[in-house]
């Protein structure tokens, strides 16, 4: 396995995102097309039937496969669909870098979208299908690392409070957010419970969404955009069930640590929390961040709850974690996240993020888990 | 010598205040009844009392079962063979249901004891069981329980042995329930028992004490089959059985527990009982049966076990009406758990030994346990070099948990937990236990319960348990 295969050799030139919420008037073809316009625009696209050479497209919730979103923008081009749980996105885009690494394409659309929304429901469905692992909801699930790490670190609902406020806070930067409101401690804290000790606040928003980036061979960059960012690394790990897994202690997700080991390694990054500027990583659930802290090396096992209530992952502190809101404040539309967050750091290493844009970022990751969890993405992109 | 070995009872812990009824509060030291919860039924007790019963014993010895109830789910589809499967035992015994009628217990207790008798088999596992549904505020309501009983016959070591027996049938309209009724039917209180239950049961008594050669003052102990308090006083009275070796009824406790009532008073005497003692069965229901046990010196050496008096014990008051409506599904809901066509029924054939007997395995390179079964050793990557092993009857903790409040359920959280057994990990909620009591490390034992209801099936699974 050769670490560098994917460094420095690929360039994001465009990206898009359509507006993410309960998009009750908008079908999935009507947001990628929005996301996919915006990107064409972004790299300076003109003739994408002659432009864009292949398409990798990710969606979880989409019944219809790829042809979904070739139909949507009438590409009839290589069209590949991936799904990999909640790092569905990022996969994707991991396939579009390797297939230009790999010198098979020049210019790659990557597509990430979901519409949960037209399943009835507010929150994801409580699955029946088979008689045992239930309940088979998300919060069921990530909430089971809770009693370890509170008995084993002292921490407390307040510690997951407080990630809730901050990525409420980024949310009202970010134009695209679906929820634009602050929200104090008290807020978080009183909210209905989910499953202990998750608070309604504690869980990402159900939305529907479409994210695009636009990838293109490093040394051809400069023919769409002088300001390209280039990708330093991106993995996708599995890892075992942690509800069966005999060795897990629950006070960290293993395909994170995993993942972080691999992709830190292809960008020769050795010391994740000085280098990296800026980050955005998969707050399904509040604690799902705070593991992630420690699990993606931005401070030790344990500690996260001390650094997040010192700041440090503020917009304000040195190293800003979920700038435009994350999951939060965007929803979880499942295979548009991933995407999203790439659109986010390449907007924040162009310098083009706004109220929210953090001093100077030259280096981002984005990070994704799901599954039981099972799965993690995580990518890293760059400016030199 | 043909007659019961050992017995389990199994009697939901939850109760009914009646002063709750229509909407009331709940009364301290008021009468009350049992009640199976949303995730039991006449398989989940069955099955329970069936554990308590086979504690200490080889089950694997057993050759017959014998499944009585009026109220198993399903008309067409046997629960005998369902309940053999939740208790793990060998493929090749015999299975059958009794139902149709009150009677359908003692009954297939008979059939049990003529079994053993004749050498068809040597030994039978009977499970009575019912969980009858009265319509919300009638009088039956307030009468009636759920409950199990679970006997093993057979011919070796006998605690009780099966004596004569003397059967009466009859014809009346008294109480019914059609394929289409959910709520068992009644005609008139006076006219069952004038015209039914007491002269059936006194034919059926003093038939036996005629055939026996017996004296009705000779029975140290009486297990008597009664639709009320009042008609069940009046029979001991009629019958002229000796009032203090009659066995309580229970009324204003568990309630009339329809088929495995007089099964489970006959628990509450083999419980109480001392050798050498006769001891009446009496049952009504289409007709009255009376059977005479005698009880034999190994009754003192039978290990103690889950019998009556252990679940009297153990009660937890409903605090409302309301989740007694909607823990029997008596309430309206949106959405019709059949609706959805639910668990595939090949999926369901293929998780069998996970689903219903709970069954692991243990990896023959590393010795690791693991759930479910799977190809690829989780721990040292062995293939398919395992040996199937039995979780259900052995102990786990706690590992850690959550209360989730989304998951449908009368009393909202459901209590989920990771639990360990034996090293494996297993994804399963928690019953009996609050969220206060519920602790990383607590020790569980197992439990079969109805996990769901989806496709308008029940869906049965295990469940976790605090150790009692």
């Amino acid at each position: 396995m050769r670490k560098d295969a994917l460094r420095d050799r690929v360039a994001v030139v465009g990206v898009g995102c359509c507006q993410f919420g309960e998009n009750w008037d908008r079908s999935p073809s009507d947001m990628i097309v929005d996301a996919a316009y915006e990107a064409y625009a972004d790299a300076g696209i003109e003739d994408p039937q002659a432009q864009i050479d292949a398409v990798f497209t990710g969606s979880v919730y989409s019944n219809k496969g790829p042809h979904e979103c070739s139909d949507a923008l009438k590409l009839w081009k290589p069209v590949t669909m991936v799904s990999n749980y909640c790092a569905t996105g990022t996969d994707a885009f991991r396939c579009g870098v390797m297939s230009i690494a790999a010198g098979v394409y020049d210019t790659v659309l990557v597509v990430g979208y979901d519409k949960p929304k037209d399943r009835g429901v507010s929150g994801p469905t409580v699955m029946m299908d088979s008689v045992r692992d239930l309940p088979k909801t998300p919060a069921g699930w990530f909430s089971f690392a809770a009693a370890q790490y509170f008995d084993q670190y002292g921490a407390g609902r307040e510690d997951l409070a407080r990630i809730a406020v901050k990525n409420h806070h980024n949310g009202t930067l970010a134009p695209n957010s679906f929820l634009k409101r602050e929200i104090s401690m008290d807020d978080a804290l009183n909210a209905r419970m989910i499953s202990w000790p998750f608070g309604l606040y504690d869980c990402a928003a159900q939305t529907d969404g479409a994210a695009v980036a636009i990838i293109t061979r490093a040394d051809l960059a400069k023919s769409f955009r002088d300001d390209a960012v280039l990708v330093k690394g991106v993995t996708v790990q599995a890892g075992p069930n942690p509800q069966k897994d005999p060795s897990n202690d629950f006070l960290s997700w293993k395909p994170t640590v995993w993942a972080a080991k691999d992709v830190y390694e292809q960008a020769g990054i050795s010391n994740p929390r000085a280098e990296i500027d800026v980050a955005q990583v998969h707050d399904c659930f509040t604690l799902t961040e705070l593991l992630t802290y420690e699990d993606l090396g931005f401070c030790k096992k344990g500690e996260g709850k001390e650094h997040s209530a010192a700041g440090n992952f503020q917009l304000t502190g040195d190293l800003p974690v979920n700038t435009d809101g994350g999951l939060k404040s965007f929803g979880h539309p499942t295979g548009a996240t991933g995407v999203r967050m790439i659109y986010e750091n390449t907007l924040q290493l162009q310098g083009r993020a706004g109220a929210r844009q953090v001093k100077d970022a030259k280096l981002a990751l984005s990070h994704n888990i799901g599954g039981h969890p099972t799965a993690c993405g995580i990518a890293i992109l760059g400016r030199d | 010598m043909a007659g019961i070995q050992s017995y389990g009872a199994y009697v939901p812990p939850t109760r009914l205040p009646l002063s709750v009824i229509g909407g009331g509060k709940p009364k301290d030291g008021g009468p009350e009844r049992s009640v199976a919860w949303n995730d039991e039924d006449a398989v989940t007790m069955g099955v329970a009392a069936a554990l308590n019963c086979l504690r200490g014993f080889d089950r694997g010895r057993i050759d017959a079962l014998l499944f009585a109830s009026t109220t198993y789910p399903f008309a067409e589809k046997q629960g005998a063979a369902l309940i053999a499967r939740a208790l793990d035992l060998r493929r090749d015994i015999e299975t059958v249901d009794f139902a149709g009628s009150l009677r359908a217990g003692t009954a297939a207790l008979r059939a049990a004891t003529e079994k053993v008798q004749a050498g068809a088999a040597k030994n039978v596992l009977v499970i009575v069981s019912d969980a009858r549904l009265a319509a919300p505020l009638s009088p039956l309501e307030k009468n009636l329980g759920d409950a199990a009983a679970a006997f093993w016959v057979g011919d070796q070591n006998v605690i009780a042995e099966m004596g004569a027996s003397y059967t009466v049938a009859d014809e009346l309209l008294d109480l019914w329930r059609t394929a289409q009724d959910r709520f068992v039917h009644t005609w008139e209180e006076r006219f069952v028992v004038q015209e039914g239950y007491t002269p059936c049961i006194t034919e059926a008594v003093q038939g036996l004490c005629d055939r026996a050669n017996l004296d009705p003052a000779a029975f140290q102990r009486v297990a008597l089959y009664g639709p009320d308090a009042r008609s069940h006083a009046t029979a001991v009275r009629k019958l002229r059985l000796v009032p203090s070796a009659v066995q309580e009824p229970f009324f204003g406790r568990l309630g009339n527990t329809g088929a495995s009532f007089a099964p489970l008073l006959l628990i509450a005497a083999l419980e109480q009982a001392k050798p050498g003692e006769n001891i009446l069965l009496a049952n009504y229901g289409d007709g009255a049966d009376a059977t005479v046990l005698r009880t034999t010196e190994n009754i003192e050496k039978l290990d103690a076990r889950r019998g009556l008096s252990w679940h009297l014990e153990r009660r937890r008051p409903v605090a409302s009406y309301d989740q007694y409506l909607r823990a029997r599904s008596l309430t309206a809901s949106e959405w019709d758990a059949g609706e959805n066509p639910g668990l595939s029924a090949t999926i369901h054939f293929r998780e069998r030994d996970e689903d219903l007997s709970f069954r692991g395995q243990r990896c023959g390179k590393c010795s690791a346990v693991q759930f479910p079964m799977q190809r690829v050793c989780e721990t040292c990557f062995a293939k398919d070099d395992f040996e199937s092993i039995r979780l259900s009857d052995l102990r786990g903790k706690i590992v850690t948990f959550t209360f989730d409040y989304f998951f449908p359920t009368p009393q909202p959280p459901t209590i989920v937990t990771i639990t360990e057994i034996e090293g494996a990990r297993v994804h399963l909620q928690l019953v009996n236990c609050t969220a206060e009591s519920t602790r990383i490390d607590l020790p569980v034992e197992f439990v079969f319960r109805k996990i769901h209801e989806v496709g308008g099936r029940p869906n049965y699974y295990w469940k976790a348990s605090p150790i009692e």
